[in-house]
């Protein structure tokens, strides 16, 4: 279903992985270092990549980092601790979600649909906001005469902040909005999520102007 | 505590009460025996001087008294002449009053007369003369009383009648002796405060080791391991104090070498349950392909299959349970708190398990609170599975808001737990009964549960009910 780009060093959880998510229709192709999925992304773009946090050599989060760099395709990280930190850094990194060991694959299948779901772009529209425009249509987001590119969960994100201008929505609402998530809401995914918007959109990311927080309660999008 | 603190009171008095008593004593035994030595100096040389000036006069005196074979035949003593002889043995200070015969003659501006006398003195004492002091109207006196004496031209010593008594008036030496008594008293009681300061100042210099002894060793105790005391001199005290020292030494090295074995434990566990997730994902990941391969196995492969699918999702929530109690443990985890709807968190709680419909949700709408709505799910997700699981239909959870905080409950309407099992039934691994030791929890569900709360600052407690059992989740006002 998606070409999907795996990197995992263990051999058994790598053949597995790749084994049940062939199963459920995916393409998979497997690596055990960060190095070879790099020349991977470069040569043939993957649909997504889930990446093992725990790497010998470059880790995966300055995998995701490089990937980054590089495009702004959907990565989550699989991670081998519950550890809080590695997920905050993995997310603040560029990830769009993670999934922890031992993940069962109809849950990590789940999450592959829901960060690949495809954005419904029914309303041809274009909206500015001062020197933002996001136009609906084309899924094109510009500031100034400058193109934004986006991940597509931190695109829908903005289209669902924009799509409620003034309003207050709160974590709950955004992760089963974006992330399609019906597993135990993380609204650290939302934070990151809005940091990484912020720091892509906003003139002085320290002090936002278009999406506010509301402490305790969620996101504003409300502009200039 | 309270014997902590009266002990050095209890020295402290005693050690001056004893320093004062010395030195009390002290002082009013020499203030004592200088005192009578001045007294008795000073009486006695009163006496001596008046009783010679008495003689001297007496020695002088030419009156003609005496029998008729004495220097004067037949003449007669006149009153002037009387009065001569008493104003010569009169003075300032001094009183006389004579008797001659019948008659009593008194100095001028003489208060006493023969009454004044004691009757022992008022005898003819022989040649002698006497000496008492005595206290006249309050005022110091001392009394000479002698028979006045005569040697005829034949060289016989003869009576001659008179009697003398003169009253010196000790009003001066009285003085002196007062002024002493005021000074002797004044130097007691400065070396009264002397002696007072003295004692408290070493009381303290004794007491103040001790103090500090008693407060290092409360450090001690209230877990200040590195608590040590500076050992000055050579002293009993400071070979306490070094002994305490190393004691101190001895006991930080004790408990750091077990909380370094405890930390080392725990992080064994922490790290066990890191490594055996590897496998597990291993194994996670392809147990649904052997799930719906099974159904083309032969039947006791198939079941053989079905067993380890199962075993391996139990060690799954083991492993999982294990790495997040170890968290617990390890102070790491942190509280995010946000604004969340109890009753949505409950219904995505029971709709993420599969639970919706078989749990009675009890939740007033729009109930709102402030907490970390991942550790909630874990309390409630506990909790619930428990009740299903253990418990028996129908199972309620109620929330509500109190002033002090929020308060779920969960109850199920099983036979119950058993009262011996109670108090236990948050302890790790704590498997209530025989029957239940292959339940399907890790047994560290509701430790968990227990240390999720406590991290909100609240507490779960349970309650039996008729039928069945009540948890009661807390958690106050951040």
């Amino acid at each position: 279903m998606a070409g999907i780009l795996l990197v995992e060093d263990d051999p058994s959880v790598r053949t597995s992985l790749e084994l049940a998510l062939s199963r459920q229709g995916h393409t998979v192709t497997a690596y055990a270092t960060g190095e070879e999925a790099l020349d991977h992304v470069r040569a043939r773009r993957p649909e997504i990549v889930i990446l093992d946090v725990m790497l010998p050599g470059i880790d995966g989060v300055e995998v995701c980092r490089r990937i980054r760099r590089l495009d702004p395709l959907p990565v989550i990280l699989l991670t081998a601790r519950g550890d809080d930190l590695d997920i905050v850094v993995g997310l603040e990194a560029g990830a769009d979600d993670y999934v922890v060991k031992p993940v069962e694959p109809r849950v990590l299948d789940a999450r592959i649909r829901a960060v690949l779901r495809r954005l419904e772009s029914a309303s041809a529209d274009r909206i500015s906001f001062g020197d933002l425009v996001v136009d609906r249509g084309a899924l094109k987001v510009t500031l100034g005469d400058r193109e934004i590119h986006l991940t597509p969960t931190e695109l829908r994100l903005l289209l669902e902040l924009v799509r409620h201008p003034g309003q207050v929505l709160n974590r709950r609402y955004l992760l089963r909005a974006v992330w399609d998530h019906n597993h135990v809401a993380d609204s650290r995914l939302v934070d990151a999520c809005v940091q990484r918007i912020r720091a892509k959109i906003e003139p002085v990311p320290a002090e936002p102007a278009y999406i506010h927080t509301v402490r305790g309660f969620g996101y504003r999008f409300s502009p200039p | 505590m309270s014997i902590g603190s009266r002990r050095p009171t209890g020295l402290r008095g005693r050690l001056v009460i004893t320093f004062v008593l010395v030195a009390v004593t002290a002082s009013a035994l020499v203030a004592g025996i200088g005192y009578q030595l001045v007294r008795r100096a000073l009486l006695d040389r009163a006496e001596t001087t008046a009783l010679a000036d008495v003689r001297d006069v007496l020695r002088r005196t030419s009156l003609p008294i005496g029998t008729t074979d004495l220097l004067w035949p037949q003449s007669v003593v006149t009153e002037s002449d009387l009065n001569d002889l008493a104003g010569a043995l009169g003075g300032p200070d001094r009183q006389v009053v004579l008797r001659y015969g019948d008659q009593v003659r008194l100095s001028s501006g003489a208060r006493f007369g023969l009454d004044d006398v004691p009757a022992t003195l008022r005898r003819p004492a022989g040649s002698r003369m006497a000496y008492q002091r005595r206290s006249i109207n309050g005022e110091p006196w001392g009394l000479i009383a002698t028979d006045v004496y005569r040697q005829t031209p034949t060289g016989i010593v003869r009576r001659t009648g008179m009697s003398v008594f003169v009253f010196v008036s000790l009003k001066e030496e009285d003085g002196v002796l007062s002024r002493l008594r005021t000074a002797l008293a004044q130097a007691s009681g400065i070396t009264l405060a002397i002696a007072l300061t003295v004692a408290l100042v070493s009381a303290r210099s004794v007491l103040l080791p001790v103090r500090r002894l008693g407060e290092a060793a409360r450090a001690l105790g209230a877990g200040r391991l590195d608590t040590r005391l500076p050992v000055h001199g050579r002293d009993e005290l400071a070979g306490l104090t070094a002994t305490f020292n190393d004691t101190a030494s001895a006991l930080e090295r004790t408990v750091s070498e077990l909380r370094a074995l405890e930390a080392m434990s725990r992080r064994f566990v922490a790290d066990v349950s890191h490594e055996l997730r590897t496998p597990l994902t291993a194994m996670t990941a392809v147990t649904d392909m052997l799930t719906e391969e099974a159904e083309r196995l032969p039947p006791d492969a198939g079941q053989a299959v079905e067993i380890v699918v199962r075993e391996i999702d139990r060690l799954r929530v083991l492993v999982e349970h294990l790495i997040e109690a170890s968290r617990l443990d390890s102070g790491t985890a942190v509280l995010v708190r946000e604004n969340v709807d109890v009753g949505t968190a409950l219904a995505d709680a029971l709709e993420i398990r599969g639970w919706t419909g078989r749990i009675r949700l009890d939740v007033p709408a729009d109930l709102s609170f402030w907490l970390d709505p991942r550790r909630f799910d874990v309390i409630v997700a506990n909790l619930m599975g428990n009740a299903l699981h253990h418990g028996a239909p129908p199972v309620t959870v109620t929330a509500r808001v109190l002033r002090s905080g929020l308060e779920v409950r969960v109850r199920d309407r099983g036979k119950g737990i058993p009262r011996e099992a109670m108090p236990h039934v948050f302890e790790r691994f704590y498997k209530a009964g025989a029957g239940r030791a292959r339940s399907e929890g890790s047994g560290l569900g509701l430790a968990i549960a227990k240390a999720n709360a406590e991290l909100h600052g609240g507490t779960i407690r349970v309650e039996a009910r008729d039928p069945g059992t009540e948890f009661v989740v807390w958690i106050p006002r951040p």
